[in-house]
């Protein structure tokens, strides 16, 4: 049927399309929509839910738009794509320049340029063209992720459009680059690389959190110092076991330094109450020491680097601190602050997840059903058919409905790895893992933030959330891995 | 360009597939979590999206026994507040508004946040901010109520009177207090409720049932239209009316008669128990216990010495002094201690007996029951009392033989509250064996106790039994629990309201009693109640009193055949019964069956009008 160039020995597009992802994007298209109806339906006048003057008519013309934009896409050759990879980055980049001058301010962020009526967010696509430009470029320099420099190579082109969507006061949108690390981790790049980033958001996390809160009734200890500081001998442990070939030293280090904790702890709480961080940073100070000593006696650069890792978390740890009071900013303060339920105002920065909460809590096991939630219609959960769209899912699909799409996202990302790793060239693997995983941090933070349990980062659930420009993002970067895995088996011809 | 497959870095697929499969079971847990194990959130959400605006019912209205309207509701505004919703408005703007001050503002605002006066409260629905304002307040301030978010003006009905009578049994309604609320789960902060009188006792019936509209609400509070389109709504249920046996003229001439004095005055009707009417002196108007003034007047009524709130008709414990000497008569006939026609006891201007004097006036002796009774003889009831606990072939002991006695004072009524619909009734005191036992050892006679015998001592009763007494004797050995409301619009009266109960004395000794009681009233102690117009019968007393003047006492019923009111007048210090209790009792019985006094009687009514036993009360002042 559609042959993009009948001169060559190629398959049908229809035979080699992957029908299981095209059929997972249209389920999540599907309910996304109702999602969107239920969000904006309006119990007093009670919306035509296909009229194009409301919020549902229109997402449906989007959905329209964005199938016709899929079946284009999978009529042009990818390799005109790949070949144009270079030129869509830096297309990209400079729209994204001159975007903030463009802009007219919305809610403070200066991403949206208006083009008649419409108003588009470049920040959606440039994600497409940064992911074809590294997988151009890792695959062209067969850069390897092992070696520092091709790994900085590589996190300069990520970066870069990271940055310029900063200066447009997108923080959440920015943050989303920072998934392309999955990618780089299966290309190479060192695990402990991305375990000490997982470890840096835990001591944030708990360090702030817990930081005024005493440990077992001891008022003279944190507990979030306490477990931070655990946490990094502990973490520092289980690397030893991992990089180091020594048994001894490992299981050395971990008992002596847990007994010693457990019984300064009893000691505080039974005998003599004392500041039992003291404690901890003798403790670490000398298995920093004893690392180094190994590293000198074994010859081995593994011990210093976990050495420096404890290091360096203590000095991270003790540093959140002053991230989050002269780093960030005020709202973002606020928004971290009340994540970690330091600040419960019901009606002030913490309103948003507190109404999320309540709007997914009361659709129940069935949820209300179709355009009957109470929450989101009567405005009571803010972006409630962008941002909080999940809410909408849950109050009036219930706990089947949000499983249902949890799952469908789960199908899709662990599909798109299965399509990732069959793909004969690095390029085609690269950009599906590119892919998959900027979807899987969306869907991460989405959802989390709208239950509670991730920073409330503004950015789209994908294929849900209301608006032309990500709807429209998600499916050109979508479908332009399936053109690349529908022509996988090029090669064996 | 074909890549080299290397199978270490191939295996971090499964990683990453593990991520992915991590993040979404965490998230459906915590989904399972919120969705499933817990309610609070769906409740929540329900508190959030449905407003449910209470429909307040329409209190019952009260009418007397003829008709007449005497209770009614008038519109007044209450100005209701979101905490959480008013936020941020310009206070001084609003207390100039309302024209209150900022102190009163920020007290009252501290009054409704504190969990212990106001336990329902939350700062999400409406709390009561200020309450009953007239018609033209409201008008003000509603023009500029737009200006007050979290404000709002809940229309409300207050108590309104067409007559300034009957107070203590009327009673009145109020602000619900913390213990009703818990008592209670009808009612929520701000609501009224039945504090005293029969608004009290009937506030089941008189408050109706609350509706309730639920309305769509959304985040910024405004209404969206009603939830499923009112199907779930509530019409509110109106209050029942109530008519009272109370006949209101009645009542206004026995409130006029009294004044100045302090004391009551109980009518009943004998043959359905229906009070007509039920004065206590001193008292105060309806009208100032309701609209925003209620609290200043009821503290200052509340404060007042003379008690103007004691419903002295049910509350107030008395001797009845030589009335209750009718009950004793009737007991020794029963008992067979002595017989009407042939039993006739010495008095010498008084009982002697070992040592014990109890005085008399001077009248011929020796005198048989029914003369005893129209003279009022102290001896011949105390040698009754005397015989009988003295008796001891028919009774063991003294203390067997007063056990007797009092089950007899128990079957008339007297000792436990008879049960009338009012709250607050009080049961009197009738002693018992344990009693003097306690006071005296074991080792008591007769003689010991004889007072009681004419209405002292211990005994104690309420103008309500005497009048009950009254009732039983015009019916000749039974009565029917006295009740003020006569009719509930829709409902059945209780069946203690309407069944006869009968006392231990058998109706054919009765006859002596109204006998003696109507020859008291042709030629006896209470010859000042004599009519032509029909047969009165009566009985005077005089109780003693260590504290003061005698009280006078009077009860009496006519006619004599076909009763259709006995009365109780008790004046506090008023001296002899034929000063005050007999006349008052006159006056009463002449314009219930009359329907009207006549021009003697007109005058009569305003000199004891005039008369006055204590100096008037500051309450009365201000009328």
């Amino acid at each position: 049927m559609i042959q993009t160039n009948p001169g060559r020995k190629d398959e049908g597009i229809l035979r080699s399309l992957d029908w299981f992802t095209l059929f997972i994007f249209v389920a999540l298209l599907g309910m996304g929509w109702m999602s969107v109806c239920g969000a904006s339906y309006d119990f007093e006048e009670g919306t035509q839910l296909l009229d194009f003057g409301s919020r549902s008519g229109m997402q449906m013309i989007w959905i329209l738009t964005s199938l016709l934009l899929g079946t284009v896409i999978l009529c042009i050759d990818e390799r005109i794509v790949e070949s144009f990879s270079y030129i869509i980055y830096i297309g990209f980049l400079a729209l994204l320049l001159v975007t903030p001058f463009l802009a007219h301010d919305i809610k403070g962020s200066l991403s949206w340029i208006k083009i008649g009526t419409f108003s588009i967010q470049p920040a959606e696509f440039a994600k497409f063209g940064t992911a074809l430009c590294i997988a151009k470029v890792i695959s062209s320099f067969d850069l390897r992720l092992e070696k520092w420099r091709d790994l900085v190579i590589s996190s300069v082109i990520v970066l870069v459009p990271m940055g310029l969507i900063i200066m447009q006061k997108e923080t959440g949108s920015a943050l989303v680059y920072l998934a392309f690390f999955f990618m780089f981790y299966r290309e190479g790049m060192a695990g402990s690389i991305l375990f000490s980033g997982a470890a840096a958001v835990f001591y944030f996390v708990v360090g702030i959190r817990y930081a005024d809160e005493p440990l077992w009734g001891i008022a003279q200890i944190g507990m979030g110092e306490f477990l931070v500081l655990a946490a990094i001998h502990i973490f520092s442990s289980v690397m030893m076991w991992v990089y180091t070939p020594l048994r001894g030293p490992f299981v050395r280090v971990l008992l002596i330094g847990t007994s010693i904790y457990m019984f300064a702890v009893l000691f505080c709480k039974y005998l003599f109450p004392f500041d039992i961080c003291w404690v901890q940073w003798t403790v670490l100070a000398a298995m920093v020491v004893y690392l180094f000593y190994l590293a000198l006696r074994d010859r081995l650069l593994s011990y210093a680097m976990i050495a420096i890792f404890a290091i360096a978390s203590t000095g991270f740890f003790y540093s959140v601190d002053y991230v989050l009071n002269e780093v960030m900013q005020r709202h973002q303060q606020t928004r971290v602050r009340v994540l970690l339920g330091l600040e419960d105002d019901p009606r002030g920065a913490g309103y948003n997840v507190i109404q999320a909460k309540i709007a997914i809590g009361s659709g129940g096991l069935n949820g209300k059903g179709f355009l009957n939630g109470t929450q989101t219609k009567l405005k009571y959960v803010p972006e409630q058919d962008t941002d909080f769209i999940f809410c909408t899912v849950g109050e009036e699909e219930g706990f089947v409905g949000c499983t249902l799409v949890l799952v469908l996202f789960l199908l899709l990302i662990l599909r798109l790895i299965h399509l990732a790793e069959r793909q004969p060239l690095r390029f085609g693997r690269i950009y599906g893992y590119c892919v998959l995983s900027i979807l899987m941090f969306h869907v991460f933070i989405n959802v989390g933030m709208v239950l509670g349990l991730t920073p409330v980062i503004g950015i789209p659930l994908p294929f849900f959330s209301y608006g032309g420009s990500s709807l429209w993002g998600f499916t050109i970067l979508l479908f332009i891995f399936l053109r690349i895995d529908a022509a996988r088996n090029r090669m064996l011809h | 360009m074909l890549t080299e497959r290397n199978y270490e870095l191939g295996k971090r697929r499964y990683v990453l597939g593990a991520i992915a499969f991590a993040i979404v079971f965490v998230y459906i847990l915590r989904l399972f979590s919120l969705q499933l194990l817990s309610d609070d959130f769906r409740r929540n959400a329900d508190s959030n999206a449905f407003m449910r605006r209470i429909q307040y019912p329409a209190r019952g209205g009260i009418s007397d026994r003829n008709g007449k309207l005497v209770v009614y509701n008038q519109p007044a505004y209450d100005i209701m507040v979101v905490m959480k919703e008013q936020e941020g408005i310009d206070t001084v703007d609003l207390c100039n508004a309302l024209g209150i001050t900022r102190e009163w503002y920020e007290r009252r605002m501290d009054e409704i946040r504190d969990r212990n006066r106001n336990p329902g409260y939350s700062s999400y629905t409406e709390q009561l901010f200020m309450s009953q304002l007239s018609t033209e307040e409201f008008s003000a301030f509603q023009e500029k109520l737009f200006r007050f978010p979290g404000f709002s003006v809940q229309k409300r009905s207050i108590r309104q009177y067409t007559m300034p009578y009957a107070a203590h049994v009327l009673g009145d309604v109020g602000e619900v207090s913390p213990s009703d609320i818990e008592a209670d789960s009808y009612y929520r902060s701000g609501d009224y409720i039945g504090k005293l009188g029969i608004e009290r006792f009937y506030e089941k019936q008189l408050r109706g049932e609350k509706g309730v509209e639920i309305l769509l609400r959304d985040a910024r509070g405004r209404i969206k239209g009603k939830y499923q389109n009112g199907k779930m709504d509530c019409a509110p249920e109106p209050g029942r009316n109530l008519t009272l046996s109370l006949d209101m003229d009645l009542q206004a001439l026995g409130e006029r008669l009294m004044k100045g004095k302090k004391g009551a005055i109980v009518a009943i009707e004998p043959a359905t128990g229906e009070v007509l009417c039920m004065v206590s002196s001193p008292t105060y108007d309806p009208r100032k216990m309701v609209g925003r003034q209620r609290g200043v007047n009821s503290v200052r009524l509340y404060r007042d010495p003379a008690q103007p709130l004691l419903n002295r008709a049910i509350m107030g414990l008395y001797p009845p002094g030589s009335t209750f000497k009718t009950s004793q008569g009737l007991t020794f006939m029963q008992e067979g201690i002595l017989s009407p026609t042939k039993t006739s006891y010495p008095c010498s201007h008084g009982f002697r007996c070992g040592g014990m004097k109890v005085g008399c006036h001077g009248h011929p002796a020796p005198l048989p029951l029914v003369p005893s009774i129209a003279t009022s003889c102290n001896g011949y009831f105390c040698w009754g009392l005397y015989y009988m606990l003295g008796n001891r072939r028919k009774y063991k002991t003294v203390q067997d033989a007063m056990t007797t006695w009092k089950d007899y004072m128990v079957s008339m009524g007297f000792g436990y509250k008879l049960g009338i619909d009012l709250p607050g009734e009080k049961r009197g005191m009738i002693p018992n064996a344990d009693y003097y036992d306690k006071a005296y050892g074991k080792d008591w006679t007769g003689l010991s106790v004889i007072s009681i015998a004419i209405g002292q001592g211990e005994v104690l009763l309420t103008p309500l039994q005497i009048a009950n007494l009254c009732a039983t004797i015009a019916n000749r050995g039974w009565f029917i629990t006295p009740h003020v409301v006569k009719h509930i619009q829709d409902e059945q009266l209780d069946t203690l309201y309407t069944a006869r109960r009968y006392t231990k004395v058998h109706p054919s000794y009765y006859r002596y009693v109204v006998e003696g009681m109507r020859k008291a009233v042709t030629g006896g102690t209470c010859r000042g109640a004599d009519t032509p117009m029909y047969e009165v019968c009566g009985k005077t007393g005089t109780a003693q009193n260590p504290h003061g003047r005698d009280h006078s006492a009077f009860m009496g019923f006519a006619p004599m055949d076909k009763p259709r009111i006995a009365v109780c007048v008790y004046v506090e210090n008023g001296g002899f019964g034929a000063h005050f209790g007999v006349p008052i009792g006159a006056l009463m019985m002449e314009q219930y069956i009359n329907g009207k006094l006549s021009k003697a009687s007109m005058a009569k009514a305003e000199t004891f009008e005039n008369r006055h036993t204590i100096s008037i009360s500051k309450a009365d002042d201000t009328d």
